[in-house]
């Protein structure tokens, strides 16, 4: 957590792959980042699960395309028994009833959990949130938090959350606080 | 649709999902494809007529070389040819038989004042140019002064004309102060520069048109022995007549440099092939107009998917595949409108303009080939699409 400008998410969009890494090193899962290729980076970015502040659902597609297209990108193996994992990966969220919903007839709290299945179902090794609760009214950011670390638990999962709700924090194995750009904190509990 | 297109792909068909997800923009965009391939398809189609048009009397010519003036490039336009070469062209081994041909144009004066144009032809009754069951059985009839048939196609007559004049009441009209007399129709189909043909005698051609002489036809057509090799006739006609004032061409040649000379000299080939072009770039646009707009709606979408792991080729994937179901979608309607246009125009300008096989083939590679060539400008938004802007 810190404050707004503090570097968060620009850490985040670093260790996620998602920007060019120009100095320093950056390590996720041994790999090393800085010089990477667009195809080392595309490859990193598979092995992660994001969950971002809006649910950037594609609204075209019913939730369990939606969840689908985070299967899709591991390929053809991935995809044999597709439906199995979506229709599971939904119903652990509660969504069970809603499989074939477009987006537009989902409530806040419900695209948030589809947007959660899809970065799940890929068995990720590490899931990275930016603000997933900033959207959502307290019930259902505290739903959805819970399920993601339930769910992390389950699979050894590591999730990086950026976020600066205080009720969320309370669920929270780690908080690393930013300050200026600097690591200024690190609580373990 | 959406199962047939994922087994197909092995992907889910974002590219259909996303288009047919904004239904009027969905029928919005295929009416311009589908408006573009109408363009295309009616120039295409007034090209077609075209040159069929130009095909029409020669493919009723009984004969298979023509000799004609050598600034000759149609049957209508060229100096009149010296006489001589007719009987030089009889002398010549595999010659059978040689005819002359005089063409001008006539003004006929309509009741209502209005005026049609008519080709004429000047044949030789006893060995007329055209085949033609009409023309054979009015031939003693030809031989009276100043009587003529007419094209039953012609444009803008009278419904009854034809009807009245095959019923055995000839019609007469007066032109180049002779009054002529209509004794029976025949067909052949009027083209685009004049509205229909009338075929006369060669001694009533020279009344009608006084400033020509009995001595000077515009073409002659040689028939060639069966059995012999036309182009070794052609060829011995060539040797035989002066290259100077004369070229030989078999009936085939003679079409063939008539249809290029009318579409590529001329104006009116080049304004349809030029309208061929404008209809092809004006789907481009449209196309493309469409797909970026698409891609910039989609960004966020793009991007997250991005993010996932999806590499650029996923996403040029998504815009061909829009681009080619707006080519094949868009294309059914434009076809089957441009088949009813076809009738109509068909009908009112009684020009001989039809749907080919090939055509429709050609017109759909030609829209696949547009709109991809629209997804390809369209891709270059996909830069935009960067997932670190998500945060």
């Amino acid at each position: 957590m810190g404050a707004s400008g503090s570097g968060k998410t620009t850490v985040l969009t670093l260790i996620g792959c998602l920007r060019d890494v120009q100095a320093g090193s950056v390590k996720l899962l041994g790999q090393e980042l800085n010089g990477a290729s667009e195809d080392v980076l595309v490859q990193c970015r598979r092995r992660l699960g994001f969950i971002f502040q809006a649910h950037n659902l594609h609204e075209s597609l019913t939730a369990i395309q939606n969840v689908r297209m985070g299967l899709e990108v591991h390929g053809a193996t991935a995809m044999r028994r597709w439906r199995e994992a979506c229709t599971h990966m939904l119903a652990m969220l509660g969504l069970g009833e809603r499989m074939e919903y477009l987006p537009g007839n989902l409530s806040g709290g419900q695209k948030q959990r589809v947007a959660v299945a899809r970065a799940l179902v890929g068995n990720p090794d590490v899931i990275f949130a930016d603000e997933p609760t900033a959207a959502l009214d307290k019930d259902s950011g505290h739903e959805v938090v819970s399920l993601l670390k339930r769910l992390g638990r389950e699979r050894g999962t590591t999730t990086l959350m950026v976020t600066h709700d205080n009720r969320i924090l309370e669920m929270a194995d780690r908080i690393i606080t930013m300050e200026d750009g600097r690591i200024a904190g690190d609580q373990q509990f | 649709m959406t199962a047939l297109l994922t087994s197909l792909f092995g992907r889910l068909p974002i590219g259909w999902l996303q288009l047919t997800h904004n239904r009027t923009r969905f029928a919005a965009a295929l009416a311009g494809v589908a408006f573009a391939n109408i363009l295309i398809f009616m120039q295409l189609g007034f090209l077609g007529a075209l040159i069929e048009s130009i095909k029409l009397p020669y493919r009723l010519m009984d004969g298979q070389i023509l000799v004609q003036a050598s600034d000759a490039n149609t049957l209508q336009d060229g100096s009149p040819l010296p006489r001589q070469r007719m009987y030089q062209a009889l002398a010549v081994p595999g010659v059978v038989d040689v005819t002359p041909l005089y063409y001008g144009r006539l003004d006929w004066k309509q009741p209502d004042g209005t005026i049609r144009t008519l080709d004429v032809f000047g044949v030789d009754p006893n060995a007329p140019v055209f085949r033609s069951d009409a023309l054979l059985a009015a031939r003693d009839q030809l031989k009276l002064a100043d009587v003529a048939l007419i094209d039953r196609r012609t444009r803008n007559i009278p419904e009854d004309l034809i009807p009245a004049i095959e019923a055995g009441t000839p019609y007469t009209f007066e032109a180049n102060s002779r009054t002529v007399t209509v004794v029976g129709a025949f067909e052949i189909g009027g083209g685009f520069s004049a509205d229909g043909y009338l075929v006369v005698s060669d001694q009533t051609f020279l009344r009608l048109f006084k400033q020509r002489v009995a001595g000077a036809p515009n073409h002659v057509l040689v028939r060639v022995a069966p059995g012999v090799d036309v182009e070794t006739v052609a060829a011995a006609l060539r040797a035989s007549l002066p290259a100077s004032d004369t070229v030989v061409r078999t009936i085939e040649q003679a079409q063939d440099k008539d249809q290029s000379f009318q579409t590529t000299q001329k104006p009116i080939g080049i304004i349809f092939g030029f309208g061929v072009v404008i209809g092809g770039l004006v789907g481009i646009i449209i196309v493309y107009q469409v797909l970026s707009t698409d891609v910039a709606d989609h960004l966020k979408e793009y991007a997250t998917f991005k993010a996932i792991g999806y590499p650029q080729r996923f996403f040029l994937g998504i815009v061909f595949e829009e681009a080619v179901i707006l080519a094949l979608f868009g294309f059914i309607p434009g076809v089957l409108i441009a088949l009813g246009l076809y009738q109509v125009v068909a009908i009112v300008t009684g020009l001989p303009i039809a749907m080919s096989l090939t055509r429709p083939v050609f017109v759909l590679i030609a829209t696949i080939a547009m709109c991809t060539i629209s997804g390809a400008i369209a891709t270059r938004r996909l830069a935009n699409a960067d997932p670190a802007d998500l945060f």
